[in-house]
């Protein structure tokens, strides 16, 4: 009897959880259908589900009209780099305050935290006066730049919750055994802090991939990446319903699966360790 | 364990992202404090000129702060309560066992990952739109006059939007709390024969009230700076009707060049934002084990 209701329950949750997820991730999917339409068929009324004649039109004509490889590789350039910027120098940073902390390191890592909450608009002007003083404006070294100061934070908090897991103890085995401090950390450390540099590194392509703040403010037609140049697709001319879908579709897919894996991550690198 | 040549080691590791955070921090705020201060506009170069409290009172007595501050009041509290009661339902749901969780989980999830300026337009367009968009077919078939939604309730429309990309964060967050709840306690209550509802209000609720918390505070920071939504939706308007503070100093500094009045809500925001962020990190500190 009871395991009858509890079979029965599963199935009701499994409709009802089954439902929500659909209707949350819909627009997602109708954006994905429509850049196979025609643009025709993209505004009919009443739309249809699948009975259309499939295309991939959408895609060619997007590339064709706006260079859109050019602006995806904006963002690559732009994600991957200030990534990449960012780990080099948080990795020693974050590797300092995990393995020799002093009194004053918890201070540290809290005033690293509070300039992530300094509001980018509060410094726009400077940057953006800075920016056009220098050259910089409209520029992927400009953006890396940016962003790389932006994601600094987050980067060296999360690196230090995963090293923090590192034990101590096995530091001070493998220095028993006569290891030196190369050794020590190119057999010992490395393959341990790997994971969790991986996981910082997925989070914030993520991260900057989507930023868009600075990339809409210090970027025009040149350095544009894709957040700025669907932007444009705000005021647009004649039908554009399928190729606004088409260009967003390749513009989210990466990131979605590298989210899809980035879950667990995605909750220690925005909460800072507050939730675990 | 730390002697004196690691800790000078350790140091000179941690110079570099602190010399450039420091930098960061401290640069260009003094210049934005500094051109608070003047009557600089760019539009005429070379005639700035000391302006004192000028700006400050300008903005904060201009009709245009007091509708971007309410709207962002809105938009934040707005968003917040979508998206905790909604998180709370959605992770109480997924926390149940059923088929499929794994593959939902991920349906759930997807809107965060998609960026802002796309989940805008295709709100904006293939949803909204009040003649091609699904909402507006939608309306048509049920015999109803399809609502223009961007330009009746332009920042309703946009809280919906918003509420839509950060509800995945926040049920993810909640329900990553929900699964640390000890499941002995739950059926401990279930014994003394409380009820679902008397089991969440005490026993649920508490558990997740540090979560929630986060939740609440880490989104107000990230929801003062909502900024790429507005750009492409409706431009802050009609009028002021959805300018928020952030969007409002954008058009000030980058639209009418004036950097001296810019430059002062600029400060004004980062004020706001300071203000929360005095909680979260009292919370983060608490929980931070060095």
């Amino acid at each position: 009897m009871a395991r009858a209701t509890s079979t029965q329950r599963r199935w009701v949750v499994t409709i009802v959880a089954w439902s929500v997820g659909l209707l949350i991730f819909f627009p997602i999917f109708w954006t994905i259908l429509t850049s196979f339409k025609t643009e025709a068929e993209a505004i009919a009324s009443p739309p249809s589900l699948f009975a259309f004649e499939w295309t991939l039109e959408n895609y060619g004509e997007v590339q064709e009209r706006s260079n859109y490889f050019r602006h995806f590789m904006n963002s690559v350039v732009i994600s991957l780099g200030s990534t990449l910027l960012g780990l080099i120098i948080a990795v020693p940073a974050a590797w300092a305050m995990a393995f020799s902390p002093t009194p004053r390191t918890k201070d540290v890592l809290m005033w690293m935290l509070s300039t992530k909450m300094l509001p980018p608009v509060g410094v726009l002007i400077p940057i953006y006066l800075m920016f056009r003083d220098t050259g910089l404006l409209d520029t992927r070294t400009g953006l890396v730049i940016v962003l790389t100061l932006i994601n600094l934070p987050i980067i060296v908090w999360m690196l230090y919750t995963y090293f923090k897991e590192i034990p101590g103890e096995i530091l001070e085995a493998s220095r028993m055994d006569g290891a030196s401090l190369r050794d020590e950390i190119i057999h010992v450390l490395t393959p341990m802090a790997v994971p969790g540099i991986a996981s910082t590194l997925l989070l914030n392509v993520i991260l900057s991939w989507n930023e868009a703040f600075w990339t809409l403010n210090l970027t025009a037609a040149k350095a544009a990446p894709l957040t700025a140049f669907i932007a444009s697709y705000s005021s647009p001319e004649g039908l554009f319903y399928a190729k606004l879908s088409a260009a967003s579709t390749m513009a989210i897919a990466p990131i979605l699966i590298m989210g899809w894996f980035s879950q667990k991550q995605l909750v220690r690198g925005l909460t800072f360790g507050a939730v675990k | 364990m730390s002697t004196r040549q690691t800790r000078t080691a350790a140091r000179l590791m941690m110079s570099p992202a602190v010399i450039l955070l420091l930098g960061w921090m401290i640069i260009p705020l003094s210049m934005t404090i500094y051109f608070s201060f003047l009557r600089y506009n760019l539009l005429m170069p070379g005639t700035e000129e000391w302006a004192g409290l000028m700006n400050y009172r300008f903005f904060l007595t201009d009709p245009a702060f007091f509708s971007a501050m309410g709207n962002t009041l809105l938009l934040v509290g707005g968003v917040l309560t979508i998206t905790v009661i909604g998180g709370i339902a959605l992770g109480l749901l997924l926390d149940q066992p059923f088929f499929g969780q794994g593959i939902v989980r991920i349906l759930v999830i997807a809107p965060f990952f998609v960026m802002p300026t796309v989940s805008a337009l295709v709100w904006k367009n293939m949803f909204m739109n009040p003649v091609n968009g699904l909402f507006a077919h939608a309306a048509k078939l049920l015999g109803m006059q399809p609502y223009d939604f961007l330009a009746v309730s332009p920042l309703f429309s946009i809280i919906l939007i918003v509420a839509w990309q950060w509800l995945p964060f926040s049920t993810l967050i909640l329900l990553t709390a929900l699964q640390s709840l000890d499941s002995e306690q739950k059926e401990a209550s279930e014994m003394d024969g409380a009820g679902p509802v008397s089991q969440f209000i005490h026993i649920v609720l508490p558990h997740l009230s540090r979560a929630i918390t986060v939740v609440i505070l880490i989104q107000t920071i990230f929801l003062l700076s909502i900024f790429a939504e507005i750009l492409v939706t409706t431009n802050g308007g009609p009028g002021y009707a959805s300018t928020n503070i952030t969007y409002l100093v954008y058009a000030q500094s980058l639209l009418q060049f004036d950097v001296g009045g810019g430059s002062a809500g600029g400060i004004v925001a980062v004020i706001l934002a300071n203000i929360v962020a005095i909680f979260l990190m009292r919370m983060i500190g608490k929980n931070l084990e060095v």
